[in-house]
């Protein structure tokens, strides 16, 4: 297939095959023998876009699921899901993004878990949280109507037709109609105990969300009562307001994953929301890991300066940040002093999970953490695997990884 | 160091690459403005075949003399080759990081010998 180039050139380059594209990260995974430690991806994805034709008869509302089934036909000139503008395949450069339609896949099986079983195999991955793509704009929708029969139908096709195909390799974290607290709560209540959902997530992508607003609260003992996690997945939003000034995409990327969790991580930490639901396990998602120190120290030095504004607090914003939990991609490995210095300030052997974020763009593989020269062997095991196998209830899948959890104190059973 | 056959130089067109294996190595091997350029296909950044993915002019911002941007172009003569991975991308020339020339690809010495390519490894 030819991609196209500077000034109009074509390359060609072979069609897409995920286990030749990933041959590499197979033969690292061989080398450090992964077979043998269970590794948990807490965030990767799929393009929930190539199924609106199964996902969208899920609306529950007729004339809403009309309008939006209209416009995804042929014939229709409309958008379902609020667009996010950039330009994540670097102008081809990131081959799996245009050469993606290309992969052949066999047999009537879900596209995406075929997919997911060749890039999971390639990594030593044992188990992947699959999260959607465009949905992660879900936030942006200007109807809540609309909002909450997306995330909806989402729910239905995931856990009905998506996840049961993928041999329980897959699990998700259902993603909230956040702009609707009644629909987030039925939502918790209906698919909070089905198989394959080790939690609920949020899109942190919103110009708009107050975290501890009273409407929220129910929804966020229902989590907790179920034992559930909450995640808040973070994204970029170049249209925002704040990143209006960013002329690169690069920009308004950086800082755009970064800004949403410390936002919101903010207002969750300040209002004392892990003094009202300490049981509830809190994940920050894809926004790499250099922020929390900074967020950290800043809301420690104001906090002691101006104590009264959060009497609820019975301990520092940073302790609180330190008891809840973050996924690593994409780790910031630049500086290999801080990166240390980050993994001891958020006490990273128990609180941070390993991610992918495949098939993004700036994935990263397991090896990532494997590889770090100040991290211990039970920090290695624990942020691979060990701890999502609690905090999501993953069975090992072979002795040696049984073991290993058992070695290195995570195992809670099959 | 043996030469490894890659291929007969009528036959390996301008603007393209072949990957060739020499005993666990991966090398890739370019023909770009008549001249042959081979590199480890191992990406710098996390292990990814470095050699495989787009072929593409380098980006330049141009500068006026007052320092104000006249914008990005093509260049007209950097050519970089991009690790369809990340996006990590080396000059064609020396197989270093565009962004950080201190990352080099190992280089590998090409020879022709008549109509015939090899590689030096």
């Amino acid at each position: 297939m030819d991609l196209i180039a500077d000034r109009g050139r074509r390359v060609t380059v072979e069609e897409l095959n995920t286990t030749q594209l990933l041959r590499h990260a197979k033969r690292q995974a061989d080398e450090r023998k992964f077979e043998d430690v269970l590794i948990v991806d807490c965030d990767a994805h799929h393009y929930e876009n190539e199924n609106f034709n199964q996902i969208l008869p899920y609306m529950e509302n007729e004339v809403l699921k009309q309008l939006a089934m209209s416009a995804r036909a042929k014939q229709g000139r409309g958008n379902v899901m609020p667009g996010g503008f950039g330009y994540q395949d670097m102008g081809g450069r990131v081959t799996r993004y245009p050469l993606r339609s290309t992969e052949k896949v066999e047999g009537t099986r879900q596209r995406d878990a075929q997919l997911g079983d060749r890039w999971m195999d390639a990594m030593g991955v044992d188990y992947s949280c699959l999260f959607p793509t465009g949905m992660l704009n879900v936030g942006l929708h200007p109807q809540k109507e609309m909002e909450f029969e997306l995330c909806w139908a989402y729910a239905r096709w995931v856990t009905e037709q998506a996840l049961p195909d993928t041999n329980g390799r897959m699990y998700t974290m259902i993603s909230l109609p956040f702009s609707d607290p009644e629909g987030c709560l039925r939502m918790v209540e209906t698919f909070g105990d089905r198989p394959g959902v080790g939690g609920f997530m949020v899109t942190s992508v919103r110009e708009k969300m107050a975290v501890y607003d009273n409407a929220y609260m129910k929804v966020y003992r229902a989590i907790e009562e179920r034992g559930l996690t909450l995640a808040f997945h973070s994204g970029p939003h170049w249209g925002s307001h704040t990143f209006q000034s960013c002329n690169r995409f690069l920009s308004a990327h950086a800082l755009g994953f970064s800004w949403f969790n410390i936002l919101h991580c903010t207002n969750w930490v300040v209002n004392g929301m892990g003094e009202r639901f300490p049981k509830m396990p809190v994940l920050w998602i894809e926004a790499g890991l250099a922020w929390v120190p900074f967020l950290m120290q800043r809301l420690d030095h104001e906090f002691m300066l101006r104590p009264s504004e959060c009497p609820i607090l019975k301990k520092k914003p940073s302790d609180y940040m330190r008891d809840m939990f973050y996924s690593s991609q994409p780790m910031e490995i630049q500086d290999m002093g801080a990166l240390e210095t980050t993994f001891r300030m958020i006490n990273a052997e128990t609180q941070l999970l390993y991610a992918s974020d495949y098939p993004h763009w700036d994935f990263d593989l397991p090896q990532t953490i494997w590889d770090l020269p100040f991290l211990s062997e039970q920090g290695k095991h624990n942020i691979l695997g060990g701890t999502a196998h609690k905090l999501f209830k993953l069975p090992p899948r072979n002795e040696a990884q049984k073991q290993n959890l058992i070695k290195h104190g995570n195992y809670i059973g099959a | 160091m043996a030469e490894q056959f890659v291929g007969k130089s009528s036959e390996f067109k301008d603007g393209e690459r072949q990957i060739i294996q020499i005993g666990k190595r991966e090398i890739g091997v370019f023909r770009h403005e008549g001249e042959f350029y081979a590199y480890s296909n191992i990406c710098l950044h996390q292990g990814g075949p470095a050699c495989e993915g787009l072929t593409i002019a380098n980006v330049e911002e141009r500068l006026r003399p007052d320092k104000t941007s006249m914008g990005l172009f093509f260049s007209d003569k950097d050519m970089n080759f991009v690790c369809p991975w990340h996006g990590y991308e080396y000059d064609m020339k020396t197989g270093e990081h565009i962004s950080d020339r201190s990352q080099k690809l190992r280089k590998y010495q090409v020879l022709t010998k008549g109509d015939d390519v090899y590689v030096v490894a």
